[in-house]
């Protein structure tokens, strides 16, 4: 149990961490990192949850929930990028 | 029977899906699409009004494993008020996008964000919910930059960052929810879930998250300038249903699920914000230059009001007062729901005609475009609170919730509020009835200024007159936790 | 349908459809506009005959529709009721008839009509509200539908009356809801029943008196009550129509009205004097009939001073409703009658003069008599009613005023009060007519756009006023006739003061 609870507080602190940056800094890359790092810390902590001591199989509802989200963060980061790239398009015209 | 919950749903996907195929047919493949949408809601609706709250495990898994859709009164009142704006906006945006060449883009998106709309509000599971809210959330954010303007890019990014920001927040409350009780399943939920830690943080994790979407003070910053940037029809549904969707997802974390957890205090501080929200947002809309700048932070002020329910209804005990107070925020949402949308397409026929939307420079309007004035008139009143719209009807029972709770200290805020939005809403109206050029002749009635005016007469009469339908519908609850 | 349900949603409709009909007609169809027009008007007064014959032999009219948990739409018809319907009623017809000569050839002539229709509907469902919640519904409308008429010119003067219309009545429509949800709140309901509710409701007194406070002074607003009478001089800007139906009819009655209602059959009139709320009230009004008369007398702008004089007389309507005792009662309730009579009257022919002479100011009145016989005649009844000299119609209601201050030993401040506003009423009146009989015409007319015409006016502008300053005069002398406003007051008293 200790093992999957440190993978579940640093996937709080990272969450935390992300948070920060997210709201802190001012340009988008940093910002978008940021927000996927946040992403990472939710999954480690499903991850985690799926844990079950050792003489239990692992619990295979959060793996599929972090392949769900996983493929939504993908997407959202594409989408925050190519809006970026527009923007700066435009900026440079 | 229960079946028929999967098609509120599936056309929309399906329709998109079409929309892709044929974009050359886009605009009736769009319309169609939601028209059957909208006759796929009635027909759930007249089920569950006549057998009570449905339910759905799609594929055959049990709930747990598989996607549970579910029905009940608030979803139906939800959906109904979703799919009967969105026919609205449809036709109108027929005819405003058609002149567009981006406009097979628009329509996919849009049957992408009805079909995200009608999954979060038939959704039984949290997981399903937060894949719902973060499809709605990127439908929305595209949606939101289609006018192509620097500004409505840069609004849009913002949207997404913070929407997403937010999804983060309820995502990792659905994780802690997980690992507490073993299930996402909300009827399950409702029964197990008990005050404690994890309850308490995974409660104040996911309502953080859903507070940023549905914009509510001092997290409405975003709002203004991604609502009032996009085209009109994007607008209108970006502020009469996507931040709503937010706001029902609180509503039914506070009042089913997290019945036993919530706490006054936790309440009042919500309460507090939402009377801020009001005040603050009908100042900066009275200060507003811009029409639909002036609709946005409405918007951020008609959200407060919303809030403002919360404190008084974690005072009500439960039973038919909290039913009654229940219900008079339901059709405050439907109210404003369809009171913002005719206004943001009223906003968009004018803005079409003159070029502009500054509001001192709209003297003329009312004789070049008396249907839309007219439109911009009925959606004030209800914005106001005026009779006979459902707002007023909303507004006396959140007064009569004050005087039974004793929480008089809304009393002002609701006072203030009310004079601030009469200010706003008779500022522009003066504009637009007074004598002058700011718009054009008008040679006929616009095609696109029907909807617009449809909705404003279902906000100020419809729901005025025909209102107790919510509060017989309200009380049908899929779970058993609460009252919501 | 029985005829007992139908009938009162039938009244409110019979203008309600004209006036949405009429928004929908192009400007230049006028014969179809002035058709709807006075169709909706006839088959109202029709309708509404059906109401007092109805009513006077006691049948019950009411249409019920529920809105929500606990607020019920309610049109209910008692013997208050049919004396407000039918003065609406009637005045709306009169009224509507000299608009259309006034209008003639001016732009937004639907828009006018519309709004001036759901005006009037609006002022019919106050009257015929049989609870406090369609009372409040009404109220709100009433502000609704007379801002677009006094803003109707759009020029800044009138868009700056309206806005400041709207801000008084905004405010006043605010605190009449919410006194009246806290009122709602604590009994579960607010239906107008003749004798009241209150007395037999065990509430806390001084919580009913805080309530009082809200619903007065909402009230008050439309009333014209001082302090809350600022809007009542701005709005004069309207066209004189409107400011005919404004001051007779439609909002400043509504608030009298409203004030009727509350302290009659919500509170109970005795009930309310037990909590000691009538004494202010009556201050107040006594108050606003001095400060009003004093006003219009230093106002040269004809229609101000007319304005002033209606926030004098109301309160005449105030002032008998906070004396206790049935002849009081019947003193203020027939002034509600008498003074829309008379005030029409005088706001039709200060129209007439500025229509055809452009006078708006009393300096400019000399020897107009001469000019315009017959709508000066028509001013001279209703000044001298307003004055109360007999036998005109204004006189009944200072009679029975002061009697009923007598039987409420109230004589000691009522009658000064009483007295003195007749002095006044006098000093800024009589000089109007003497100007006008008996001076001759001392500078040119400010413009002159009847000059040659044989006739002063024509009809639709003409006879308006005259049918008006006789009503006046005969309700005056036939006051003791059936179905006479006094007789009908009579009825209300009686009904009011039964138990």
């Amino acid at each position: 149990m200790t093992q999957a609870l440190i993978y579940a507080l640093t996937g709080a602190v990272l969450f935390m961490l992300g948070v920060r940056a997210t709201l802190l800094r001012e340009s988008l890359l940093p910002r978008l990192l940021a927000l996927n790092i946040c992403g990472a810390g939710v999954f480690l902590i499903f991850v985690s949850l799926a844990y079950r001591g050792d003489s239990l199989p692992v619990d295979p509802v959060p793996h599929a929930l972090v392949l769900t989200g996983l493929v939504v963060a993908i997407s959202a980061t594409a989408l925050a990028l190519a809006l970026n790239r527009r923007l700066r398009e435009m900026a440079d015209e | 029977m229960n079946n028929l919950l999967i098609w509120p749903v599936a056309v929309p996907l399906l329709s998109a899906v079409l929309t892709l195929l044929w974009p050359r047919r886009s605009t009736w493949i769009g319309v169609l699409g939601t028209t059957l949408s909208l006759l796929a809601v009635v027909l759930v609706s007249r089920q569950v009004v006549e057998s009570g709250a449905i339910e759905l495990a799609l594929g055959g898994w049990s709930p747990g494993l598989g996607i549970a859709l579910r029905a009940d009164g608030l979803s139906v009142l939800m959906l109904l008020m979703s799919t009967l704006v969105s026919m609205a906006v449809a036709v109108y945006a027929s005819v405003y996008i058609s002149r567009s060449e981006r406009r097979s883009e628009f329509w996919v998106l849009w049957l992408l964000l009805i079909t995200a709309l009608h999954a979060l509000f038939l959704s039984g599971d949290l997981f399903n919910l937060y894949v719902t809210l973060e499809l709605l959330g990127l439908s929305a954010v595209v949606l939101a930059c289609l006018g192509g303007s620097r500004e409505s890019l840069q609004a849009a990014l913002n949207y997404l960052m913070l929407g997403l920001l937010g999804s983060m927040a309820f995502l990792i409350g659905v994780a802690l929810i997980y690992a507490g009780y073993g299930t996402l399943d909300m009827a399950a939920l409702a029964a197990a879930i008990e005050s404690g830690p994890t309850a308490w943080v995974a409660l104040s994790l996911m309502t953080g998250g859903l507070l940023i979407k549905s914009a509510l003070f001092p997290l409405h910053f975003w709002l203004p300038p991604a609502h009032s940037n996009a085209p009109a029809p994007v607008s209108a549904v970006l502020s009469a249903l996507v931040v709503k969707a937010a706001l029902y997802l609180i509503l039914r974390l506070w009042l089913a699920l997290f019945d036993e957890v919530v706490t006054q205090t936790a309440a009042l501080i919500l309460g507090l914000l939402g009377g801020i929200a009001v005040l603050w947002g009908s100042w900066a809309a009275l200060q507003a230059e811009r029409l639909k700048l002036m609709a946005a932070y409405s918007t951020v002020a008609q959200v407060g009001y919303l809030f403002l329910f919360l404190p008084l209804l974690a005072a009500l005990p439960e039973g038919t007062t909290r039913d009654v107070a229940l219900g008079a925020l339901v059709l405050l949402a439907l109210t404003h729901g369809f009171a913002k949308s005719a206004f943001f397409l009223a906003a968009g026929v004018i803005m079409q005609r003159a070029g502009h939307d500054r509001i001192a420079e709209l003297g003329g309007t009312a004789r070049a475009l008396p249907v839309t004035a007219f439109t911009l008139a009925l959606a004030g009143v209800a914005l106001i609170g005026l009779p006979p719209s459902g707002s007023f009807l909303a507004k006396w029972q959140l007064l009569s919730s004050v005087f039974i709770t004793g929480q008089w200290i809304w009393l002002p805020v609701i006072a203030v509020g009310t004079l601030l939005a009469g200010a706003y809403t008779f500022r522009l109206l003066g504009y637009a009835f007074a004598p002058g050029e700011g718009v054009g002749p008008s040679l006929s009635v616009g095609r696109e200024e029907i909807p617009a005016v449809l909705l404003a007469l279902a906000a100020t009469l419809v729901l005025g007159f025909w209102a107790s339908a919510v509060w017989e519908l309200v009380p049908i609850s899929a779970y058993a936790g609460g009252e919501g | 349908m029985a005829m007992s349900v139908w009938l009162p949603v039938a009244i409110l409709l019979s203008s309600f459809i004209p006036g949405v009909l009429i928004f929908f007609q192009p400007e230049e169809r006028r014969r179809l506009r002035t058709w709807l027009n006075l169709l909706g008007a006839l088959i109202k007064l029709l309708l509404v005959g059906m109401l007092i014959w109805g009513v006077f032999h006691e049948q019950v009219f009411e249409s019920r529709w529920t809105m929500a948990p606990g607020l019920e739409f309610v049109l209910h018809a008692d013997a208050l009721s049919v004396l407000f319907v039918s003065l609406s009623t009637l005045l709306w017809l009169v009224t509507t008839i000299y608009a259309i000569g006034y209008l003639e050839q001016t732009p937004h002539r639907s828009r006018f009509f519309g709004f001036f229709s759901l005006c009037v509907t609006a002022t019919v469902g106050l009257a015929l509200a049989g609870n406090l919640f369609t009372f409040v519904v009404f109220y709100e409308l009433l502000t609704l539908a007379t801002y677009p008429l006094i803003a109707h010119k759009g020029s800044p003067e009138a868009l700056r009356g309206a806005r400041i219309y709207l801000r008084y009545t905004l405010f006043g429509g605010l605190l009449l809801m919410i006194g009246a949800v806290w009122l709602h709140t604590l009994t579960g309901g607010v239906e107008f029943v003749e004798g009241g509710i209150l007395q037999y409701a065990n509430l806390d007194q001084s919580t009913l008196r805080w309530i009082f406070l809200l619903l007065i002074v909402g009230l008050g607003v439309k009333a014209a009550l001082v302090p809350l009478h600022g809007w009542l001089p701005q709005a004069m800007v309207a066209p004189a129509p409107v400011s005919a139906l404004l001051h007779a009819v439609a909002v400043v009655k509504a608030g009298a009205f409203g004030i009727v209602r509350v302290i009659y059959d919500v509170y109970g009139v005795e009930f309310a004097a037990e909590l000691g709320v009538l004494t202010l009230l009556g201050a107040v009004a006594a108050i606003t009939i001095i400060y009003g008369s004093l006003k219009a007398l230093s106002q040269d702008h004809l229609k101000k001073r007319l304005a002033y004089s209606t926030v004098s007389q109301v309160s005449y309507i105030v002032l008998g409703t906070a004396i206790v005792g049935p002849l009081a009662t019947i003193g203020g309730l027939v002034h509600l009658v008498h003074q829309g009579v008379m005030k029409i009257t005088l706001f039709f022919a200060a129209g007439n003069y500025a229509e055809a002479l452009g006078i708006h100011r009393v300096s400019e009145m000399d020897g107009v008599g001469r000019r315009m016989p017959g709508t000066t005649l028509a001013f001279t009844i209703g000044a001298l009613g307003m004055i109360g000299i007999p036998p005109v119609a204004g006189f009944i209601s200072k009679w029975y005023l002061g009697l009923g201050a007598v039987e409420a030993g109230a004589a000691a401040w009522v009658l000064p009060v009483l007295i003195a506003s007749s002095l006044l009423n006098a000093a800024y009146f009589l000089p109007i007519l003497y100007r006008a009989w008996f001076k001759s015409q001392s500078a040119p007319w400010p413009a002159d756009k009847t000059a040659g015409c044989v006739r002063e006016l024509p009809d639709a502008l003409l006879w308006p006023p005259l049918t008006t300053a006789a009503m006046a005069l005969l309700i005056g002398l036939f006051a003791a006739a059936p179905y006479s406003p006094l007789e009908w007051a009579e009825l209300i008293a009686g009904r009011e003061y039964r138990q």
